[in-house]
């Protein structure tokens, strides 16, 4: 936000605050433990928004659930902003003293009447009104979000829409406001942090930047190119157009994990040489010349992780890794000296204490300070300093020269999904997690957890009585990129027009199959979560044994 | 709140059940039918489901009234409706003894075998019915099950009907004889309530010559039902004094007049009602409790059956004076006509601005809601009848914070019993100094009796503090028939024995503590020689075993031990030697007194005890000090 | 980079509070309980409901002490310290009705795999379970309906056996180990979980936890966060790992070394305990006094993590 990548909040903040916004993110779910924060928050007496396609047992808590459409963030956002402004509830001091841009903003949401926003929307206007007035007034008020503001072609314009008004409101800067995007895996925050960006150093220090890179190229002896890298999405193009013909992947399972998948396995067979490290042998991995047989990060070897609110904390190891898999930085160590570069035999602390040497926002967190202090949050520019709980508290600084650059709003255009409705493609699918799984599954699948069930295309009850289907009936289903044969499941949380399903199980039903890898020119995010789709029955004798009666008998008795 | 809630849809039945209590639900999220708009909205949140909770007792009530028991599907529907999970409103209904779980006859006949009828009847008022109609439970149509004191002692027996289905509810028949069973089995389903008989009360003092009844003076004389009869008769001339004195001349006048609570605990009334006044946290609330369920009581029956009006001007008072605007009657489930009579009295006296906006003309706001327990005796411990309002197990909570701090849904709350309310009346009508005059100098005012057993005249008797156990025993004509007295049970199953040799002892609250016992809620249970004294004793064991909420160990657990330590003394098998069972029995007595957290479990062991120090458990086992091979 | 906010976050002060406890003076925060105030002092309660992450319940009622003034002993977990007050916490009364509670305890439930103190605490203040006679069989304890009891076996004690619930692949459920503490509850409730899967049910002595009408756990709300088992004080909630291994005999904490690690899956950061027996994990808990899972865990978390031993 503003400048640096990481949420501005901490978890015991949501627990103080007096009003939880929750846009496209169903952390009951997949921050499970994030949630019992948000929930001590509730019971305090805390107010709270959802804003989500469906009802999810995240937005159940909420006081009020505004179901958009799918992809219409935006919309609701800029409406959201000009009702704060026309209502007279923008905080004028903040606005004045520590942004940039606000005429411009104003501008650009003129047209968000609360009428044009129920059109866009789906939401009834007095809804989005009260929403609103709500954020506005609260004293305090956190705006949380994850993949479903981020997994779509306008990822980065969805987060500066809701930038904007926290902006506009003041809410960022102070104990209890804040913006909290909530990361989905337990190192994302820490790659980040640690230079795994096309455009970064470690502490989000800027390669194009000819002072810290000179910084760099004197601490490791290298001259390190000028120019940014590419993102995942940027890769694959480069490799559809033979660009890019090597590649070393670490821990993703990109064959299955990829928007309109069969394109991502046909570009990664299409490589010249292909070198995956994992701890399984995943699809990526079975498409590999060579694999790494990788120790498992959190329970087989040292190094640290950073968490959704900057805290960087430590990784022991638990287990002996099987023979012949090996710690990470061992392999990286042993792959450099094999191409010429002997970084020696370096300890996971040693490794640490160069990054502390060369990132100013981890320079205090030694080994010993993250072991007694349970984690440190960054920044932490010295060994005496406690970290951070909450960022951009400077914004706040009467002294000019203490505030330090000023916010700047970032108007936002809305534009609609790509993969657009029409008669051939009349539902909207929308993707998400279940409590119990994780991603791809390669990790949750080994586990025996008692909620388990199989992929499902989730569809409303009055979609499956409309299309005569029962629970657990075999239907196909076909995007504009390819079709797939998944059981249906009723799933009263979703309207009418709306599908859901998970990407846990891509061996049992290969949702990617049908996700448009159609990506976000500013972060390389692909549109997971907006495909059109078409559900058809599958012809009798299929040999699929309807689990259940027809729904439409069903739901007349009830 | 994310629930799941069970997959059965309700029945028209159990859905009708609950929508008669909540409403019609509001939207598709919520029970109701999914429109459109529910697509794309749904307000819910923690601050509404906690607005609604208070509900569940009385959606319980409607589905068990309507269907008779209640099915998971029925659960799963309230739960919807109400956003609660089902898991806690089963802890909750299963914590009550009128819920049901599993399907039962349409007719169930809940029949006391309780203290005062044991002692009335010399026996177990059970075994005939047992004999005669089967096993409790038995039947397919109407069965029977026994029941703790249903609050018609001076009847000396009784029975609750509880009927499901159209023209279903409750209704009480005391007396009650095997042959009244007998014409309800032969009636089954097409019993119509209405058509029993309403039992009577009976306050032998009424028109006696000499008797000067204050707290009792109305009944029997008015239609309960007529709230002019009611005034013309003095109605609503307290409130219309207090408020012309306003809450610091009321609670002034309370204090002078030195009214202690009626309750047991003897607390000032009116340091009770200034401390909840003078709370700057609001809203205050009032409670009134009438969820009488000591054995052996039943003067809250005979009040509100007969007097209605009075409460809910007490209540009323009591209101406008501690700056509460919201009063409940917690009102015992097992008093159908009580319940009727109230609600009925609340409504006129809502008709009439004598409740609502602007009481009596005074822009003072006041309104009071009627909520029925269901078969709990703990619900009538304060504490834990906040929780059951609440919607919430009836457990006790932990004392402090005290209810004027902290009480219903955390706010302040005043909390008297019926006798104490209407005696708040009698102080504003003949002014403290007057009330102070009457009883003695520490425990003013009168007090009322609920004298049953082998009396010859039971009933509910009214007399100044102070009078002796003696000349009250007097006024209901001593010993019935005649024969000897052995002992009385004062106080309830709570309470203790004294003796015949304890005629002078004064009946008020300085009299009875220094010897020892309690007057607790007024109970006089009068046992002859003939009363079988283990099974007597054994039943208040059972009662405690029975009526603990399981919250605290020493109650859970000690209740159970008590109980067999008394079995195994009564059958002569002690465990190792009677001295060892003694002293059991006397650690088990020690750790309910000073352990246990609530009153419940301090006074579980209180008859037990007393009837070992009395010798009343006759000289069989007891006396035996041999070890058992 | 950004500019550093300040980094101390709003904690309101607290007064000093002076008290007595066992004739020495005690100076505690304001708002601490006795409890606290004890083991300030180094003086042990015992204690089986308390947990320093629930709220106080007050309910098993071990933890009594003699605060002068008061009728009855006090729960000294819940009891706030007040100016003054003057507590004993080792005289006859207090002695007697912990034994007692003790000795309840052990006669109705049993606690073979309770915490040790348990064991060292009926020792040490001379509970007698048996002295309440022999166990009676075990009962159908969750159809109880509440007010109606069957008259005790002359001779037997009643105790809360019945048959062990298994109907997952996570949890075993041994109620006749449950001291109804209502930490379960509490965690799985308005303290942590929010899910509210098991509550009390029934009453006195048939009290019990349940489901909604003792629905199996998958028909209920559980979501297998396993948090109600972290808190279980006697084993009567327990993981089917260690339950399997305690059968087998193979169950040694000796053996088992604990490693305090970050979960592998979501970006929340939690904790981990790894309980490692042979190189195996054999259970997984998280750290009490960590702020950002005060102990607790979700599914995932707790039990995901047979991928590292070659599950899946």
């Amino acid at each position: 936000m503003f400048g640096a990548g990481g949420g501005t909040s901490s978890y015991r903040e949501i627990e103080e605050t007096d009003l939880v916004v929750l846009w496209g993110s169903n952390a009951r779910e997949a921050h499970p433990i994030f949630f019992h924060h948000l929930l001590k928050g509730l019971r305090r007496g805390a107010k709270m928004y959802a804003v989500d396609p469906r009802r999810s047992t995240s937005a159940q808590w909420a006081d009020a659930w505004l179901g958009i459409d799918v992809g219409s963030d935006i919309a609701l956002a800029n409406t959201v902003g000009r009702e704060i402004i026309k209502a007279g509830l923008v905080n004028i001091e903040f606005v004045r003293r520590s942004t940039t841009g606000f005429d411009e903003y104003a501008a650009a949401v003129e047209p968000f009447t609360l009428a044009e926003g129920e059109r866009l929307t789906g939401v009834p206007a007095s809804v989005i009104a009260d929403f609103a007035h709500d954020y506005a007034r609260a004293d305090r008020a956190q705006l949380c979000w994850t993949l479903g503001i981020t997994e779509h072609h306008t990822a980065t314009d969805n987060v500066l829409a809701l930038c904007n008004l926290s902006l506009l409101t003041g809410h960022v800067g102070r104990y209890g406001s804040g913006l909290v995007p909530l990361r989905g895996q337990n190192n994302v925050q820490g790659g980040g942090d640690m230079g795994a960006l096309p455009n970064k150093f470690p502490g989000f220090q800027d390669v194009e930047d000819d002072a810290i890179r000179a910084k760099f190229d004197a601490a490791w002896g290298v001259t390190v190119p000028a120019q940014r890298g590419w993102h995942l999405a940027q890769m694959f193009d480069a490799m559809e157009r033979g660009d890019l013909r090597a590649l070393y992947v670490l821990g993703e399972n990109p064959a299955q994990s990829e928007a309109d998948n069969h394109r991502a396995v046909r570009l990664l067979e299409g490589l010249d040489h292909l070198v995956v490290q994992d701890i399984f042998l995943t699809k990526t991995a079975q498409l590999a010349d060579v694999v790494l047989p990788a120790a498992v990060a959190a329970f087989e070897s040292e190094g640290t992780v950073t968490s959704s609110e900057r805290r960087v904390q430590r990784l022991r190891p638990a287990l002996r890794p099987p023979e012949g898999a090996r710690d990470d930085v061992e392999i990286l160590g042993e792959l450099a000296r094999r191409l010429g570069s002997d970084w020696g035999h370096p300890s996971a602390e040693e490794v640490w204490d160069e990054c502390r040497s060369l990132s100013p926002m981890h320079a205090g967190m030694r080994y010993d300070r993250l072991e007694a202090l349970g984690g440190i949050q960054w920044p932490c520019p010295s060994e005496d300093h406690p970290g951070t709980p909450f960022l951009h508290g400077r914004l706040w600084e009467e002294d000019p020269d203490r505030r330090g650059r000023l916010a700047p709003f970032s108007p936002v255009a809305f534009e609609p999904p790509l993969d657009e409705l029409t008669e051939e493609f009349p539902v909207r699918l929308t993707t998400g997690r279940r409590l119990d799984s994780f991603n791809t599954g390669v990790q949750s699948g080994g586990y025996a957890s008692p909620l388990r069930r199989p992929e499902t295309l989730d569809l409303s009850p009055e979609d499956m009585a409309a299309l005569g289907l029962a629970e657990g009936e075999l239907v196909e289903v076909t995007s504009r990129r390819g079709s797939i044969t998944v059981p249906v499941h009723l799933e009263r949380s979703l309207r009418p027009g709306l599908a859901f399903m998970t990407l846990h199980f891509p061996d049992q039903a290969d949702t990617n199959v049908l996700t448009l890898d159609t990506w976000d020119p500013k972060s390389g995010t692909a549109e997971f979560k907006a495909t059109a789709v078409r559900v058809d029955r599958l012809p009798e004798a299929v040999g699929a044994e309807p689990v259940a009666e027809p729904v439409a008998e069903k739901l007349e008795v009830g | 709140m994310d629930l799941r809630t069970p997959e059965a849809p309700p029945t028209a039945e159990e859905r009708f059940a609950v929508d008669s209590v909540l409403g019609p639900p509001e939207s598709g999220w919520f029970g109701g039918e999914r429109t459109p708009l529910d697509g794309h909205v749904a307000l819910g949140g923690l601050a509404k489901a906690r607005s609604r909770r208070h509900l569940l007792l009385p959606a319980l009530h409607a589905v068990q009234e309507q269907v008779g028991w209640i099915s998971l599907a029925a659960l799963g529907y309230l739960c919807e409706r109400l956003d609660l999970a089902p898991a806690e409103a089963y802890g909750v209904a299963s914590a009550y003894a009128l819920f049901t779980f599993e399907p039962a006859p349409p007719v169930v006949v809940h029949v006391c075998d309780d203290v005062a009828c044991r002692a009335a009847c010399g026996g177990d008022p059970t075994e005939e019915l047992a004999a005669r109609h089967g096993p409790p439970g038995s039947g397919t149509t109407v069965t029977w099950r026994p029941s703790p004191c249903l609050g018609h002692c001076e009847h000396g027996s009784a029975a609750l009907v509880q009927k499901a289905g159209a023209g279903g509810g409750r209704a009480s028949l005391a007396p009650f004889t095997a042959g009244d069973m007998d014409r309800l089995v032969a009636l089954g389903p097409q019993v119509e309530l209405e058509d029993l008989p309403v039992p009577l009360a009976l306050v032998p003092q009424a028109g006696a010559e000499g008797s000067q009844l204050r707290l009792l003076r109305r009944v029997g004389r008015l239609d309960p039902s007529s709230l002019d009869a009611y005034r013309a008769a003095g109605g609503y001339e307290g409130l219309r004094r207090a408020l012309e004195m306003g809450p610091s001349g009321v609670i002034a006048e309370l204090e002078e007049a030195k009214l202690l609570g009626r309750g047991g605990a003897a607390f000032p009334t009116g340091a009770k009602w200034a401390a909840v006044a003078r709370n700057p946290v609001r809203p205050h609330y009032f409670v009134a409790n009438a969820d009488e369920s000591e054995p052996g009581t039943f003067k809250d029956r005979v009040l509100l059956d007969h007097d209605p009006y009075a409460l809910l001007e007490a209540l009323t008072i009591a209101g406008v004076t501690t700056g509460a605007e919201k009063g409940f009657v917690y009102l015992r489930g097992e008093y159908p006509v009580a319940a009727a009579r109230l609600e009925h009295a609340a409504a006129e006296a809502r008709n009439r601005g004598l409740l609502g906006s602007d009481v009596m003309g005074s822009g003072l706001r006041f309104d009071l809601e009627v909520r029925r327990g269901a078969g709990a005796y703990i619900a009538g411990e304060e504490t834990a009848l906040f929780n059951s309002l609440e919607g919430r197990r009836p457990e006790p909570r932990n004392k402090p914070p005290f209810p004027v701090d902290r009480g219903l849904f955390e706010k302040p709350t005043g909390v008297n019993n019926v006798e104490t309310l209407l005696s708040v009346l009698e102080v504003l009508a003949m002014g403290a100094a007057a009330y102070a005059r009457q009883g003695t100098p520490d425990s003013t005012g009168t007090r009322l009796f609920c004298l049953s057993g082998c009396v010859a005249r039971p009933g509910l008797y009214e007399v100044p503090m102070g009078t002796t156990l003696g000349s009250l025993l007097g006024l209901a004509g001593g010993v019935a028939e005649g024969r000897s007295l052995r002992a009385v049970l004062l106080g309830g199953a709570a309470g203790s024995f004294v003796g015949p040799e304890d005629m002078d002892l004064p009946l008020s609250f300085e009299g009875v503590r220094a010897a020892g016992t309690t007057l607790g809620s007024g109970v006089v249970v009068v046992l002859d020689d003939t009363v079988d004294m283990t099974a007597f004793v054994g039943r208040v064991a059972r009662f405690f075993r029975d009526e603990s909420c399981g919250q605290c160990v020493p109650c859970r657990v000690g209740t159970q031990r008590q109980e067999e330590v008394l079995g195994r003394l009564v059958a002569g098998r002690p465990l190792g030697s009677v001295g060892d069972e003694l002293a059991l029995l006397a650690d088990l007595d020690q750790v309910l007194r000073d352990a246990s957290i609530c009153g419940l479990g301090q006074t579980a062991s209180s008859v037990v005890t007393s009837a070992l120090r009395r010798g009343l458990l006759g000289n069989g086992a007891l006396s035996g000090n041999g070890r058992q091979p | 980079m950004t500019t550093m906010a300040p980094a101390s976050t709003p904690v309101a002060l607290r007064r000093n509070v002076e008290l007595t406890v066992d004739g020495e003076p005690v100076t505690v925060p304001e708002g601490s309980t006795i409890l606290e105030a004890c083991r300030a002092q180094g003086i042990e309660v015992p204690t089986l409901c308390y947990l320093e992450t629930l709220a106080p319940v007050n309910v098993c009622r071990v933890c009594v002490v003699e605060l002068e003034g008061s009728r009855a002993l006090v729960p000294s977990c819940s009891r706030p310290v007040a100016a003054g007050m003057v507590v004993h916490t080792a005289s006859e009364r207090v002695r007697t009705s912990r034994r007692m509670v003790l000795e309840l305890l052990a006669s109705s439930v049993d606690l073979s795999t309770a915490d040790g103190d348990v064991h060292r605490w009926i020792d040490e203040y001379g509970a007698r379970p048996e002295r309440h006679g022999p166990s009676a069989p075990p009962g159908d304890r969750d159809h109880a309906h509440a007010g109606h009891h069957e008259p005790p076996e002359v001779g037997l004690a009643a105790t809360v056996a019945q048959v062990v619930k298994r109907d997952n692949d996570q949890y075993v459920r041994d109620y006749s180990k449950c001291i109804l503490c209502y930490k379960c509850v509490e965690a799985c409730g308005e303290e942590a979980q929010n899910t509210f899967a098991i509550a009390v049910a029934g009453r006195g002595f048939d009290a019990r936890i349940s489901t909604e009408l003792d629905v199996a756990l998958p028909d209920s709300a559980c979501v297998y966060c396993g948090n109600c088992i972290a808190v279980c004080p006697t084993g009567a909630l327990m993981f089917v790992s260690e339950h399997d291994l305690r059968a087998q005999g193979e169950w040694d904490e000796d053996r088992q070394e604990v490693t305090r690690t970050v979960c592998p899956y979501c970006g929340v950061g939690c904790n981990l305990e790894l309980h490692v027996q042979d190189n195996r994990i054999v259970k997984v808990t998280s750290p009490l006094d960590h702020d950002v899972t005060s102990g607790n865990l979700c599914v995932k978390g707790r039990f995901g993590f047979e991928f590292a031993q070659g599950g899946g």
